[in-house]
């Protein structure tokens, strides 16, 4: 039983990492708390979900929601521009932004429940050790692994992830070097969208997709990074994996708990170490 | 300062002024027929909301929306899946739009806060969906009646006695959504199941919205009970069924549901990981019975889709209603006579295929189907009558003095009979 | 506010400037004592429930326009004086203003707890810290169904029985809200908001010129806890039910938005917001089912076009009127 429960919160870390990234590298960088990142999350899952049930292809819903979110992405990254330099102000922003998309996916899709079709590969229960675990939640740890390493060699390993790394630092003298800091933060919000999309569609297959699935995601997602601090890759695996073990684990022994197990850690740190474990001062 | 407390007044004025265009003249007895209905159109139960408006249209516009000579208008308002908006446009429909009655709402917190405030106000409100067993138990309101509906530990208690007795079942799991209604459901069913000399084995209970069920499936799988019962809604229930199917127990174990968790509105959704579960409700809409397979078909090409509970409780309480306001040759303004009307109806067109009657206390007794989800020939997957029990009430076979001296049934009170 | 300045550069206040305003507000305050008569039955209501929240608005630009701290805690704290007052009335069978006065200690003592975890911290962690312990409040409101009634929340007739009537009652709360109102307008103007006001400014320079900036924030904190929680008992009057929507975020967005459509920093704003929001509300719902997304597009624009409010935005164009 142990090592089924640890594989649960090792799985749901692997989601909440794929959502969490996203968001902790558009916070580190551009200091914008993007809560909407949440309902991009269910915009994407609800895309795949139609793509993939459209076209019978998992890799199609996947390309479609990372596509459409982006998209969605370049909106929303105009808008924040109006409201640029003004940090506070651009989250109220993305609050709005956050209702109006949360209906117009209900205005799209509708209320039902939804799931993205798991390709057949993936569906059922793989045998291993003695138990039986679902080989679709293997799949998303997976998939979370990969994607841990390709944004690790993204950042350490070519010019947009030093800039990025740089920016979260401090933007201000990379823009006096010269760089123009506003192609950086495009293209990290495009990164972070792109994330988000690929949460959404792998996500939406175990998860499932409705009208409050937005708000939930983006809960354990500022959690995830209020804990493991913003900006940091690190901080986001130690983040996931703290946020998915403490939900798995409470769920099953301190069932009365359900968010205090969360928001208090969360509450706590934000009082007294507000930067989270992993973040940096500027 | 002057400018300031100037655009607050003239704003404040203006603001008010302009519901004046907004007040209807009141009609008095032979105008049109004004229906208030509150549904959910957004937020969590969103598309059990939708269902419910269209359940009602549905009935309204096949007998061309009038009652006898009196033209019928229904008021659709929003309660957001929230209490609080709940009240508030209870409060608009009955003190602005000036309808004569209410119908609808869909959770339980927004109809028991509609329903109070009808208590205060003696506008009738009937509740197809709402099934908190004390509203037509221990806190009855005179004006507050379930017309079509029923009560939450109404359903499971026959689907306890036919897994005891027909599938056999001794040791039972129980989990659900830890909320009033779970807790009635739950009850309902551990209470007969026990009475009968079955065991719960154990009780889960998880926050509405749980996004990973992992946990309670490897409880389950270690307590290896005969089979496991699961009173869960929407989004829940959908997740639930998938990850029973995605962990290897479907097949493995019987699963019994609450009749929520495999209707329409969740396994229309779902493919093959809904097959073979068996509950228990007064709705099957696999039912042979020729009513039922007309509301079906009429309802499938309205909406395209298969009537779930929502759709279907409020064709019938539209029904229900148009039957006891033409006994009454309209005259729903005289509102003790209406409520006695409504409480007196006898239903004998109910797409049920049987006649529907409320028993003393305002609730419906039906007869009640055992179903088991399967495949439609046509695609996709319906709840099929696998057994009947006639005449069951709220309140099963007990007698209803000694049954009203038991508490109600909540997290701490099942019902379990100890041995 | 504009006082007018003598010769010597010192404020005056006997002037027919001084004057035309109290004229205006009397004027104001008898438009609003009328409703009842000009508007009965449910505009009275929903008066009333405008009033309510503009406390609630105005307790939340206490911080965040005056102290330069947007919370997103308000509604929990609103919710929170909401609950006691009906768990006291109905599951403990108590006296209503007694209710009423053990809601507000209530209200005060989470604003405390709140501000005791909060007042260190500034912007956006300031918001994300109360967004968090809003949360930790509406889990408490959901889970601790043996006293707060779980989902089902608590009902039943909780108004004192002078104030059944509800003319009466509006007028009530036009009273308190009055009070209310005039005790915030004079903290803000008084030396204890100016420091506020200072903080917003410069934290780090009010704290070199001698301030104690953390203890003026937990003060000002905790006075707009128990303002955000005069409204919430007053709700409960209002509505006889609560219900763990009461504390939820929504909450707390719906006091933060009416602040901000009205006017950051202004406190009258948040009259004016919760009187527009209210009225959208009720007129939007006749035409469309898409109030999330015209609540939604209502922040987004005010904060590309309009991020001062209705009525910073009023004060600029006057200003800009009056100065040569």
């Amino acid at each position: 039983m142990s090592l089924l429960q640890f594989l649960n919160g090792l799985t749901f870390a692997a989601l909440l990492f794929l959502v969490a990234s996203g968001f902790t590298l558009i916070f580190g960088l551009m200091r914008i708390v993007n809560l909407a990142h949440g309902a991009m999350y269910l915009m994407g899952g609800y895309v795949a979900y139609a793509a993939a049930s459209a076209s019978g292809s998992f890799l199609l819903g996947l390309s479609a929601a990372v596509l459409a979110v982006a998209a969605l992405g370049l909106v929303e990254q105009g808008l924040l521009r109006f409201v640029g330099g003004n940090e506070l102000r651009q989250v109220l922003l993305t609050l709005g932004l956050a209702l109006m998309l949360n209906d117009a996916a209900l205005v799209l899709f509708g209320g039902d429940t939804f799931s993205v079709p798991m390709p057949a590969a993936l569906q059922g229960a793989a045998s291993f050790l003695g138990l039986f675990y679902p080989r679709y939640r293997l799949f998303v740890l997976a998939a979370g692994l990969l994607v841990l390493v390709a944004l690790w060699l993204v950042m350490h390993h070519t010019r947009l992830g030093a800039l990025i790394r740089a920016g979260v630092d401090d933007a201000e003298t990379v823009q006096a070097m010269g760089i123009d800091i506003r192609k950086v933060f495009v293209a990290t919000f495009m990164l972070g969208m792109a994330l988000a999309g690929i949460a959404g569609a792998l996500g939406g297959a175990f998860l499932s997709l409705y009208p409050t699935a937005d708000s939930e995601i983006l809960v354990y997602s500022l959690a995830v990074v209020i804990i493991g601090g913003r900006g940091s890759l690190a901080g986001a695996v130690v983040g996931s994996l703290a946020v998915a073990m403490l939900s798995t684990y409470g769920q099953v022994f301190f069932p009365e708990l359900s968010y205090f197990v969360i928001f208090g850690p969360m509450a706590l740190l934000l009082a007294f170490r507000p930067l989270g474990l992993f973040g940096r001062t500027t | 300062m002057d400018r300031r407390t100037f655009v607050k007044s003239s704003s404040a004025m203006a603001g008010l002024a302009a519901f004046g265009a907004f007040t209807p003249v009141r009609a008095q007895g032979t105008g049109p027929i004004r229906i208030g209905l509150l549904t959910p159109l957004t937020g969590v139960v969103a598309s059990g909301g939708k269902e419910i408006a269209e359940g009602f249209n549905l009935y309204w516009e096949q007998v061309g929306k009038k009652i006898g000579n009196r033209p019928v208008e229904i008021f659709v308002e929003d309660d957001g899946s929230n209490p609080d908006i709940a009240l508030q446009k209870a409060r608009k429909l009955t003190e602005q739009t000036k309808v004569d009655f209410l119908v609808g709402d869909l959770l339980a917190n927004t109809g028991l806060a509609v329903a109070e405030y009808a208590k205060g106000n003696g506008i009738p409100y009937f509740i197809p969906v709402i099934a908190a067993d004390d509203l037509t138990q221990r806190k009855r309101i005179p004006n507050v009646i379930r017309v079509a509906g029923y009560s939450a530990s109404q359903m499971p208690r026959p689907l306890a006695d036919y897994a005891y007795k027909k599938m056999g079942l001794r040791k039972v799991v129980t989990i659900s959504q830890d909320y009033t209604f779970g807790h009635e459901q739950c009850g309902g069913f551990a209470q007969v199941f026990t009475d009968l000399g079955g065991t719960i084995v154990a009780q889960h209970w998880h926050p509405l919205n749980t996004q990973d069920f992992s946990p309670y499936i490897a409880q389950i799988q270690s307590a290896a009970p005969d089979g496991v019962f699961a009173m869960e809604t929407g989004a829940d229930a959908t997740r639930f069924i998938q990850q029973w199917t995605n962990f290897g127990l479907k097949g493995k174990m019987k699963l019994l549901g609450a009749m929520n968790a495999t209707d329409q509105s969740v396994i229309r959704t779902l493919g093959a990981e809904a097959e073979g579960i068996i509950s228990a409700a007064h709705f099957a809409e696999g039912s042979d019975a020729p009513a039922t397979k007309k509301f079906v078909a009429d309802y499938e090409a309205a909406y395209k889709k298969l009537p779930s509970i929502y759709g279907f409780s409020h064709y019938s309480a539209a029904m229900w209603l148009a039957v006891a306001i033409n006994g009454i040759g309209g005259h729903i303004e005289d509102r003790p006579r209406f409520l006695d009307a409504v409480r007196k109806t006898v239903l004998a067109n109910s797409p049920l295929g049987k006649q529907v009657r409320l028993d003393d206390y305002g609730n419906p007794i039906y007869d009640i189907y055992i179903r088991d989800v399967v495949k439609r020939p046509q695609g996709g997957y319906w709840n099929k009558p696998i057994e009947t029990y006639p005449n069951v009430s709220q309140f099963w076979t007990y007698k209803v003095d000694e049954y009203l001296k038991q508490p109600p049934y909540s997290r701490t009170f099942q019902g379990i009979k100890k041995s | 506010m504009t006082a007018a300045t003598g010769a010597d550069g010192l404020a005056v206040t006997a002037s027919p400037r001084a004057h035309r305003r109290v004229g205006w507000t009397a004027l104001v305050l008898a438009a609003l004592a009328l409703v009842p008569f000009v508007l009965p039955g449910y505009f009275t209501s929903l008066a009333t429930l405008m009033l309510i929240y503009a406390l609630l608005a105005m307790s939340v630009d206490l911080l965040a326009g005056y102290a330069g701290r947007t919370s997103l805690c308000h509604g929990a704290i609103f919710g929170t004086a909401t609950y006691v007052v009906m768990y006291m009335t109905t599951t403990a069978g108590g006296n209503p203003w007694l209710a009423a006065l053990l809601g507000l200690v209530a209200a005060i003592l989470v604003g405390a707890a709140f501000a005791a975890l909060a007042v260190r911290t500034t912007g956006v962690y300031f918001l994300l810290l109360t967004l968090a312990l809003g949360m930790v409040v509406w889990g408490i409101c959901q889970r601790w169904t043996s006293v707060s009634g779980g989902e089902n929340g608590l009902r039943g007739v909780s108004r004192p029985a002078l104030l059944a009537d509800p003319s009466v009652f509006y007028w009530f709360v036009l009273a308190v809200g009055v009070v209310a109102t005039l005790a915030m307008w004079r903290l803000v103007c008084s030396p204890f908001g100016l420091a506020l006001k200072g903080i917003r400014e410069s934290e780090s320079r009010m704290r070199s010129v001698g301030y104690h900036t953390t203890w003026h924030l937990f003060l000002g904190f905790v006075f707009s806890a128990a303002m955000a929680g005069l409204a919430g008992v007053l709700y409960a009057w209002f509505n006889s039910f609560v219900s763990p929507s009461t504390v939820a975020l929504a909450q707390s967005v719906k006091g933060l938005l009416m602040v901000i459509v009205g006017g950051v920093g202004t406190l009258f704003g948040g009259i004016v917001g919760s009187v527009l929001i209210i009225v959208l509300e009720n007129v939007a719902s006749s035409f469309t089912e898409r109030w999330s997304m015209v609540l939604g597009a209502l922040f987004v624009l005010t904060m590309i076009f309009a991020p001062e409010g209705i009525v910073g935005k009023l004060r600029s164009h006057v200003a800009r009127r009056a100065s040569p």
